[in-house]
């Protein structure tokens, strides 16, 4: 049986959703088994850039307008300078012949990463189904993870 | 050095390299050599690290000006 990997995405920012990817990606090649789950600010980066259902609560409606979806939205975790750092280092990795995180969400996906969303995240921030990519595999909650989780080998928290 | 395919993977850094390799080993048959080029330091210690996980042969590294060239065998399916 091949050996599996767990990562929780937990965070939006730019550099550790791109470190998740790459190990992602890596594992796959390496031969294993990989599940990706999406929480929490996480779910941003499996999500539209719009949001198709909008959610009725007013609160839900404000975290909406302010939490935007996007793999390109996402931010660096430092040196943002209100977006001018992230934007430079969006052009550095071009340079670099790195792919963007849309390219690899679909990377992953072809070579078979799965893609989990966390459906308590979802309910809380009023985001749809319908508000997801493509990708994602399935919507799931703790103890999907913890049965992943378990036996997998390498576990982490992004 | 013999080789039945070559996998060109200049200018590419960490991880595009082993994705590539993985890849590319999916339509070798059996006993057949992969020549990959690659500028990444990387390599050198991720290829072997990588045909020991996945069961394959690394046979040699030559490197020549900050250019690698690697030598792997396929062992498995």
């Amino acid at each position: 049986m091949k050996e599996k990997v767990t990562i929780i995405i937990f965070s939006n920012d730019l550099d550790k959703v791109l470190a998740a990817f790459n190990i992602a990606i890596g594992s796959v090649s390496m031969n294993m088994d990989v599940t990706m789950f999406f929480t929490f600010w996480g779910l941003n980066v499996i999500r539209k850039e719009k949001s198709i259902k909008k959610p009725l609560n007013w609160m839900k409606r404000m975290l909406g307008l302010l939490n935007r979806g996007g793999a390109d939205r996402l931010k660096l975790s430092k040196f943002n300078m209100l977006g001018i750092g992230t934007s430079m280092m969006k052009k550095l990795m071009k340079k670099s012949n790195m792919p963007s995180i849309k390219e690899l969400i679909s990377l992953a996906k072809e070579s078979g990463v799965k893609i989990i969303a966390c459906n308590t995240t979802m309910e809380i921030m009023g985001i749809s189904k319908q508000d997801l990519i493509s990708e994602v595999d399935s919507i799931a909650g703790v103890a999907t993870y913890l049965a992943t989780a378990k036996e997998s080998k390498i576990n982490l928290f992004i | 050095m013999k080789k039945d395919f070559t996998l060109d993977c200049y200018g590419l850094l960490c991880p595009m390299p082993i994705i590539k390799v993985a890849q590319k080993f999916k339509e070798l048959k059996i006993g057949q050599v992969l020549e990959l080029i690659s500028t990444d330091e990387g390599v050198k210690q991720d290829i072997p690290a990588w045909c020991k996980a996945t069961g394959n042969e690394f046979i040699a590294i030559e490197e020549n000006n900050g250019e690698y060239r690697v030598y792997i065998k396929k062992l498995k399916d």
